[in-house]
C-alpha cells in the first residue's frame, strides 16, 4: 500500500518542486513548507482526478485531506473504497507517467 | 523626446566621437530624426533626437548664448511656455522655441535647483564648463530613463544600459542581488539595475559629478504626510482634481506633431480620451490592444468607448505566437528579466502607432497608483479586515468576490485562504503588509536558481535593503497609503514605466505622456483621505465622482481588469519558437549558471506536457527564458558599437 504514498510524492517532488527538493517526510504540512500555492491546489485535484479516477467535491479541499503526502494517501484511499471498492483492494490502479 | 548620452572624463582627457557616435547607435530608434554630439577636453555628450517640440529649432547637444553651458536632454517640459515667458520678463532671450531651451536658461538663473520649477517627464545631462561640473537630473516618477557607471576617472550616462556598454571599460555582468530583487519585487530597488556596477539614478534625483567626486540628491520624493492635515470637503477634492486633471492634459497635449492615445476599455484611458476630446474638435487616433483569449480581452468596452468618443481607433490583436515572436527584442529593449510578458502588447501596440505616423500619445497609466485602482489594496484591506477576527465565516468570501476571474480561488476553503494570502503571519506591524502575499509568491521562483546564485546570494536581505530606504514617515501613514508608497516607489518605475511603458514604446520611437503622474495631480492624491480613493471596496472612487459624467456609463460601473497577457503557454503553441528550446536548453542553462538545470527541465516538461497550470509555472517560465536571453544579449553576445536592432540579437538567440 505505500505505492499510493510514493506515486503522490514524487508528483509533488516533480510539480511542485520542480525536483530541485525531495527531502522532506511523508507527514511534512504543505502549506507550511510554502510549497501550494491556489493554482497548485487546482493541479493536484486535477492529478488526483485523473490519476485514480476518483471525484473531489469542494468540501473535500481542506487541508485533513491533502496537507501532506500521508493525508492525500488516505484521502485517495478512502475515495477509492467509497467510488470503487474492488480497485482500491487491489490497489495501484496505473503507473505513474515517467 | 530622445537618447542620451555622454562620458564626463575627471582627468579632462578627450572623449572619442567613436565612442559617443556608438553611444548614440545603441538607441537610434529613440531619436531617428537627428543625431549630434559635442566635445570638449573633459566631456563627451551625445544625442539622438525624436523631434516633437521646434522640429527646425531643438537641435542637441544645446548650449547656452556664451556656450559655457551644454545640454542633451530626454523628455519634455511641459509647462515650458510658461517658464519661457517668466525668464524672457526677467531679461532672458531665446534663439529657438525649445524646451530644451528653457532648461538651460533655468539652469543659468537658479543652478540645480531649476529642476523644481519643471513640470514633466525627463533626464538631462548640463555640463556647466566654468564650473567643470556635470548635472545630471531624472523626473520626479522616473518616466524616463537615466543609467550610469563610474569606471576609472570617467562617468559615463545613458538612456539605456546598452549604450553604457559600449564604453570600453566597462564589465557587463548580471548582479545576482538585482536577481533577488527581481524575483521577489518584480523589478529591481534603484540604484540597483540588473548589471553589477551599473547604476539607475532613482526617480526625482540629480547626481553631480565634479573633481571625480559623484553626489546624488534628491529633489523630490513621494510622501503621504499631509493626509493628516488637510480637512476639505469631497466637493472641494473633486474640484481640485478635476481642474488640475484638465491641465495636466492640457499642457501634454502641448506639441507640433499631432498625439494621439491609448484606450484600454478601462475608467482611466477613457477618461483621459474624453480629456482630450474636450480640447480639441480635430481628428483623434486612438490605439488599443485586443487578445485572442476572450478573458484577456477589452474589445467590447474600446469599441463602446470609441463610438461614444468619435476617435479614429485601430487596434492590434495578439495571440500566443505573437508574444512569442516578440518576447527576445522586448527582453533586448527592457534590460532586465521580466516575470510576466505583458510590456510585449505593449511592444507591438507602439510599433502600430509609429506605422499610423504618430509620435506622441497620452496614456491612463498612473491612476491606478496615484488613485488605489489596483486590487493589491483591496486584498490588503480584506485580509486587514479578516486579521481582525480570524474565525470569521463571512471575511473570507470577500477575497473570493476580489477575484472572480481565478476560477482556483472561488473554490478554495477558508483554511486555504488563509494560507495563500498569509492571514495571521503578517500583521499590520510589517510595513510591507499589504505586498507580502505577491512577493512571498514571487520568491517561490528562487527555487530554480543555481547553488552557486543561492550562495552568493548567501543571507542577503532584499526586503532589508527596501525597508532601509522607506521615509521616514512611513510607519505613520495610513495602510492604504503605505501600500500606495510601495506601488509607486517600486513597481511604477520598475516595471510599469519601464519595461512596460519608456522602453517598449521607444522601441518604435513613439513618447508615451501620462497626465495622471503630473506631480500636482500625484501630490493632490497624496494628501487627499484614502476613503476618497478607495471607498469601501469600490476603487478609484474620486476618479468616478469628478470624470464618471464625461464617459459610457458602462465603463464606469464595469469591474476593474488587470491588464495581463499571456504568459508561459505563448511559448509551446504550435512548435514554438527555436529561441525557445535553445535558451531553455540544459546546456545553455548551464552555461549561463543562473538556474538548475534539472528544476528547468522539469519546468519545460510540464509546459511541453500540457500540464503547466496557473501563474507560478507561468512566472517561472517567463521569468527563467528572459534571464536566458538577456545574458546571451548582453553578456555573451553583446557587440559594442555593434548594430543597435534587437532583431539580430533575437537572430543570435536562433543561430547559436
Amino acid at each position: 500500500m505505500r505505492h499510493i504514498e510514493s506515486e503522490l510524492r514524487r508528483f509533488v517532488v516533480d510539480n511542485f518542486l520542480y525536483r530541485r527538493q525531495s527531502h522532506f517526510s511523508d507527514d511534512d504540512s504543505f502549506l507550511s513548507m510554502g510549497i501550494i500555492d491556489s493554482t497548485g491546489m487546482l493541479e493536484l485535484v486535477s492529478f488526483l482526478e485523473k490519476h485514480y479516477g476518483i471525484h473531489i467535491d469542494d468540501t473535500d479541499l481542506i487541508p485533513q485531506n491533502l496537507d501532506s503526502v500521508t493525508q492525500m494517501a488516505q484521502f485517495v484511499r478512502r475515495k477509492l473504497l467509497i467510488e470503487e471498492p474492488a480497485a482500491a483492494i487491489s490497489s495501484n490502479a496505473t503507473a505513474y507517467p515517467a | 523626446m530622445c537618447g542620451i548620452a555622454g562620458v564626463c572624463s575627471a582627468d579632462g582627457s578627450l572623449i572619442e566621437p567613436a565612442l559617443l557616435q556608438g553611444m548614440n547607435a545603441m538607441v537610434r530608434y529613440r531619436g531617428p530624426d537627428e543625431s549630434g554630439i559635442y566635445r570638449e577636453p573633459g566631456i563627451g555628450l551625445a544625442n539622438v533626437r525624436l523631434s516633437i517640440i521646434d522640429l527646425g529649432g531643438g537641435h542637441q547637444p544645446m548650449h547656452n548664448a556664451d556656450k559655457s553651458l551644454w545640454i542633451t536632454f530626454n523628455g519634455e517640459i511641459f509647462n515650458y511656455l510658461e517658464l519661457r515667458q517668466d525668464l524672457i520678463t526677467r531679461g532672458h532671450r531665446f534663439k529657438t522655441d525649445s524646451d530644451t531651451e528653457v532648461i538651460l536658461h533655468l539652469y543659468e538663473e537658479q543652478g540645480e535647483n531649476c529642476v523644481r520649477s519643471l513640470n514633466g517627464q525627463w533626464a538631462f545631462a548640463i555640463w556647466d564648463s566654468k564650473r567643470r561640473k556635470l548635472f545630471l537630473s531624472r523626473d520626479r516618477l522616473g518616466v524616463r530613463p537615466l543609467f550610469y557607471s563610474i569606471v576609472g576617472n570617467d562617468l559615463v550616462f545613458a538612456s539605456e544600459i546598452k549604450s553604457i556598454f559600449v564604453h570600453p571599460e566597462v564589465s557587463r555582468e548580471l548582479d545576482l542581488l538585482a536577481l533577488d530583487q527581481i524575483f521577489t519585487f518584480w523589478c529591481t530597488i534603484p540604484p540597483r539595475t540588473a548589471f553589477k556596477n551599473v547604476f539607475e539614478l532613482p526617480p526625482g534625483c540629480s547626481l553631480t559629478f565634479e573633481n571625480g567626486q559623484a553626489h546624488i540628491h534628491s529633489d523630490w520624493t513621494l510622501d503621504f504626510d499631509g493626509v493628516w492635515n488637510e480637512q476639505n470637503s469631497e466637493e472641494e477634492y473633486v474640484e481640485e482634481l478635476s481642474h488640475l486633471l484638465n491641465d495636466a492634459v492640457c499642457i501634454r497635449l502641448r506639441s507640433d506633431v499631432p498625439v494621439g492615445a491609448y484606450l484600454s476599455g478601462g475608467l482611466d484611458s477613457t477618461i483621459i480620451t474624453s480629456l482630450i476630446r474636450q480640447f480639441s474638435n480635430s481628428e483623434l487616433q486612438t490605439f488599443s490592444i485586443a487578445f485572442a483569449a476572450p478573458e484577456l480581452d477589452e474589445s467590447l468596452f474600446q469599441r463602446e468607448t470609441v463610438t461614444f468618443l468619435r476617435t479614429m481607433h485601430q487596434e492590434i490583436y495578439c495571440d500566443f505566437s505573437d508574444i512569442a515572436r516578440s518576447f527576445a527584442d522586448v527582453i533586448w529593449h527592457s534590460e532586465k528579466p521580466m516575470i510576466r510578458t505583458a510590456p510585449t502588447p505593449m511592444y507591438l501596440l507602439s510599433r502600430l502607432v509609429r506605422n499610423s505616423g504618430i509620435k506622441v500619445v497620452l496614456t491612463g497609466e498612473g491612476a491606478d497608483e496615484v488613485f488605489a485602482g489596483y486590487d493589491i489594496y483591496k486584498e490588503a484591506k480584506i485580509r486587514r479586515f479578516w486579521l481582525q477576527q480570524p474565525a470569521s465565516k463571512r471575511r473570507p468570501g470577500l477575497l473570493r468576490r476580489l477575484y472572480p476571474y481565478q476560477a482556483n480561488l472561488s473554490k478554495q476553503s477558508d483554511a486555504y485562504l488563509q494560507s495563500f494570502f498569509s492571514i495571521e503571519k503578517h500583521t499590520d506591524a510589517n510595513p510591507f503588509f499589504s505586498h507580502m502575499p505577491r512577493w512571498e509568491l514571487t520568491s517561490r521562483l528562487k527555487l530554480f536558481f543555481s547553488d552557486e546564485v543561492l550562495s552568493a546570494i548567501g543571507s542577503y536581505d532584499c526586503l532589508e535593503e527596501l525597508r532601509a530606504q522607506l521615509p521616514a514617515g512611513f510607519n505613520s501613514w495610513p495602510p492604504l497609503c503605505r501600500a500606495q508608497y510601495l506601488e509607486t516607489a517600486i513597481l511604477l518605475p520598475g516595471y510599469i514605466l519601464s519595461s512596460q511603458g519608456d522602453r517598449v514604446a521607444m522601441a518604435h520611437s513613439v513618447e508615451a505622456r501620462h497626465p495622471y503622474l503630473d506631480y500636482r495631480v500625484v501630490e493632490l492624491g497624496a494628501r487627499m483621505p484614502p476613503n476618497l480613493k478607495m471607498k469601501v471596496l469600490q476603487e478609484k472612487y474620486i476618479l468616478k465622482r469628478a470624470f464618471g459624467g464625461g464617459i459610457p456609463s458602462s465603463v464606469v460601473a464595469r469591474p476593474k481588469q488587470p491588464y495581463r497577457a499571456p504568459d508561459g503557454k505563448s511559448f509551446f503553441a504550435g512548435t514554438g519558437p527555436e529561441y525557445v528550446k535553445e535558451s531553455l536548453s540544459p546546456e545553455r542553462i548551464r552555461a549561463t549558471g543562473m538556474f538548475d538545470p534539472n528544476a528547468v527541465s522539469a519546468l519545460v516538461q510540464k509546459f511541453t506536457q500540457g500540464s503547466a497550470f496557473g501563474v507560478k509555472d507561468d512566472m517561472a517560465l517567463v521569468s527563467i527564458l528572459s534571464t536566458q536571453l538577456l545574458v546571451d544579449q548582453f553578456v555573451t553576445h553583446f557587440q559594442r558599437g555593434g548594430s543597435s536592432c534587437a532583431t539580430s540579437n533575437l537572430n543570435y538567440a536562433v543561430l547559436s
